[in-house]
């Protein structure tokens, strides 16, 4: 298609001057590479020694085997730390979220005595120490009497989850016109299905993003974990208490499994919202 | 009964309303009356009271003091959704997770009515948009989310549409053409449009009757010819086009006409279009009315002489004068390119003459510069 004109009356631009615009305009391409291999290289190398044929210590290659990710249960313990932090991850990810929302709209709606110092304490969770956090709240529960275990862990995990929910919701209602909600009162509809119609399906998104959030942020907890679950054992627990003797390759399959099940998750809202939007 | 709201119809009565918030007045005491089927503008500068006004109407915000009717219902504190009245919001505020299809049809969903198709396909056809029932908003141009908005609106038939500032983010070229549009469409539905804007321009195109406001009160109400000929104060005949406003005394009356002192030089004017409350007033001259004759020269009706052309700028279907008087003032002059007579000359000395029934008179205590410094372009509210 492209043909080369030859003609020697066209001065030629320098070998020199052509490689750094070519450097020039790859720059950001090259930098992004980098990054993205940065990035990537600790999950390309959970995913690969998941095939690893290991034994018991998986960190040395040692032949392909599909028979970990046929038996991902495989090594003791594994799949009931992982139930344990599905169902934690689960509850702390619906409670925050219901509560985390409500205290997005009070304050990021409404006008009140204590609005601004609310809005201060919410970040308090996410800037205190992990530590610090967790070993407070396991003297607070054993003031009350409550032992380490099931319970304490997920009110621990709501109460670090319900700040990143607020911010995140929070955010999503800032951006939402408030004119929209007068519009859809101006056009029959009151209070109640104005926040059905309008307020909600607009704010959604931000819900769900917040949603996901708490919920990996619960899943992968090991610090606030470990001081308030006594000797319920979480799959961040159970990593952590394996890696002294060796983590079996079954935490990598469960990992990676974790992970591609994020990335689908995240390319199909993608889609979604591709489809709405068009 | 706040259920019998939505079924009420007739004209809109505001009864002795004033609209505070903490120390600041935005609505003061203000009654006035908008006939059905009429379009009716409430034209102010920014910060007047006029978008405050049309938020009481809606119901998005209820008056301190006041009462507010449709036909024989007090619909003062209902709620927005009960009342039979939808707005065009500024910038149009169109549902961003809907289809435009879904937009009209959301106040046609919210009273319970289940076949929409019809309604929202003849509403659009009304506006010349049918292609664009499956978009979303933000494919639209400004120019069609605007007549969307319209539409969303009068597929309700409501008793009573708003307009606020419906044309402000339209570029002058389709505003012009939303102008002609809006004022066909009225007709067309018969409803009672009332029209919130700082343009003059776009109020006296539009609208039957104008409600000239400046901060929180009426300051005239009329048809827009009468509100440009004949304007009670020094803001109205300042806000609605230019105008001459000249320093005089009665001096005495001449059957139905007034004598008027004007730095020595005598007019007349009917008594009927002066609004002074004694002896002192100026007398107000629309830079069209006046001619120009050079001194010598015969000059009919009131006259005025000593004038000296200061400045010429010539505009195509007019040329505009500045005519400085002996007295110190600078007069206005627009003079149609029409008779054939040369353009004047800077420094040329010239008589300046109109017919005494263009007159105006205002209260000789007026701000002069009252609704000048407000550039209706610049604002935005």
């Amino acid at each position: 298609m492209n043909t080369k004109i030859k003609d020697a009356t066209i001065p030629t631009i320098a070998f020199q001057a052509r490689l750094s615009r070519w450097f020039g305009r790859n720059l950001l391409r090259i930098y992004m590479i980098f990054g993205f291999t940065y990035l990537f290289i600790p999950v390309a190398y959970t995913f690969a020694f998941s095939f690893n044929d290991s034994g018991k210590s998986n960190l040395i290659w040692k032949g392909f085997t599909l028979d970990n990710w046929q038996n991902p249960c495989g090594a003791p313990q594994i799949c009931d730390a992982l139930g344990n932090s599905i169902k934690i991850g689960a509850l702390a990810t619906i409670f925050s979220t219901i509560l985390g929302t409500l205290i997005a709209f009070a304050i990021g709606r409404y006008q009140f005595r204590g609005r601004s110092s609310s809005n201060l304490l919410i970040f308090l969770p996410m800037a205190t120490p992990e530590i610090v956090l967790g070993a407070s709240l396991l003297s607070l529960f054993l003031v009350f009497k409550i032992n380490p275990g099931f319970w304490p862990t997920v009110i621990a995990h709501v109460v670090f989850c319900i700040s990143f929910v607020v911010v995140t919701v929070k955010a999503r209602i800032a951006s939402l016109d408030p004119r929209l909600e007068q519009v859809a009162m101006d056009l029959y509809a009151n209070e109640l299905e104005t926040f059905r119609r309008v307020t909600l399906p607009l704010v959604a998104p931000g819900i769900v993003g917040a949603a996901l959030l708490a919920f990996s942020l619960s899943f992968d907890d090991f610090i606030i974990t470990n001081f308030n679950s006594g000797t319920l054992i979480t799959f961040p627990k159970f990593v952590y208490v394996a890696a002294a003797r060796g983590i079996p390759a079954q935490a990598n399959v469960i990992g990676s499994a974790m992970f591609f099940l994020a990335l689908a998750l995240v390319i199909a809202g993608q889609i979604v919202n591709r489809k709405k939007t068009r | 009964m706040p259920g019998d709201a939505i079924g009420a119809r007739g004209d809109l009565r505001l009864t002795r309303i004033t609209k505070s918030y903490g120390d600041f007045t935005a609505v003061d005491d203000l009654t006035l009356t908008i006939p059905k089927g009429s379009f009716f503008a409430l034209l102010g500068p920014s910060g007047c009271g006029k978008t405050t006004t049309l938020r009481m109407v809606a119901g998005l915000e209820e008056p301190t003091v006041g009462s507010i009717h449709l036909g024989d219902t007090d619909i003062t504190t209902t709620r927005p959704y009960q009342r039979p009245i939808n707005t065009v919001f500024q910038n149009y505020a169109l549902f961003p997770h809907l289809t435009i299809f879904e937009n009209i049809a959301f106040g046609l969903r919210r009273r319970g009515i289940k076949d929409v198709k019809e309604q929202v396909d003849k509403v659009l056809t009304l506006v010349e948009l049918p292609h664009l029932a499956e978009r979303k908003p933000t494919q639209l141009s400004g120019g069609q989310q605007q007549r969307i908005a319209l539409a969303r609106a009068i597929v309700n038939r409501p008793a009573l549409l708003l307009l606020d500032e419906p044309l402000g983010a339209l570029d002058l070229k389709l505003r012009r053409q939303m102008q002609i549009e809006l004022k066909w469409i009225q007709r067309e539905v018969g409803l009672t449009f009332v029209h919130v804007t700082h343009d003059q321009e776009e109020a006296m195109t539009m609208a039957d009757t104008i409600a000239v406001m400046n901060e929180g009160k009426i300051e005239q109400m009329g048809t827009p010819a009468h509100l440009y000929d004949n304007p009670q104060t020094a803001f109205v005949a300042n806000f609605l086009g230019q105008s001459n406003l000249i320093k005089g005394k009665i001096s005495g009356n001449d059957g139905d006409n007034l004598v008027i002192d004007l730095f020595g030089q005598k007019i007349s004017m009917p008594k009927a279009r002066s609004h002074a409350i004694d002896n002192s007033l100026y007398a107000g001259i629309r830079p069209e009315k006046f001619r120009i004759t050079r001194t010598g020269s015969a000059a009919r009706g009131n006259t005025l002489t000593g004038g000296r052309i200061e400045d010429v700028s010539y505009i195509g279907v007019s040329t505009q004068y500045v005519v400085a008087m002996p007295w110190g003032q600078e007069l206005m002059v627009f003079e149609q390119n029409d008779d054939g007579v040369p353009p004047f000359n800077k420094g040329e000395e010239v008589v300046i003459s109109w017919e005494p029934d263009f007159t105006f008179g205002l209260r000789g205590d007026e701000d002069i510069e009252a609704g000048t410094e407000v550039s209706p372009e610049e604002i935005q509210e």
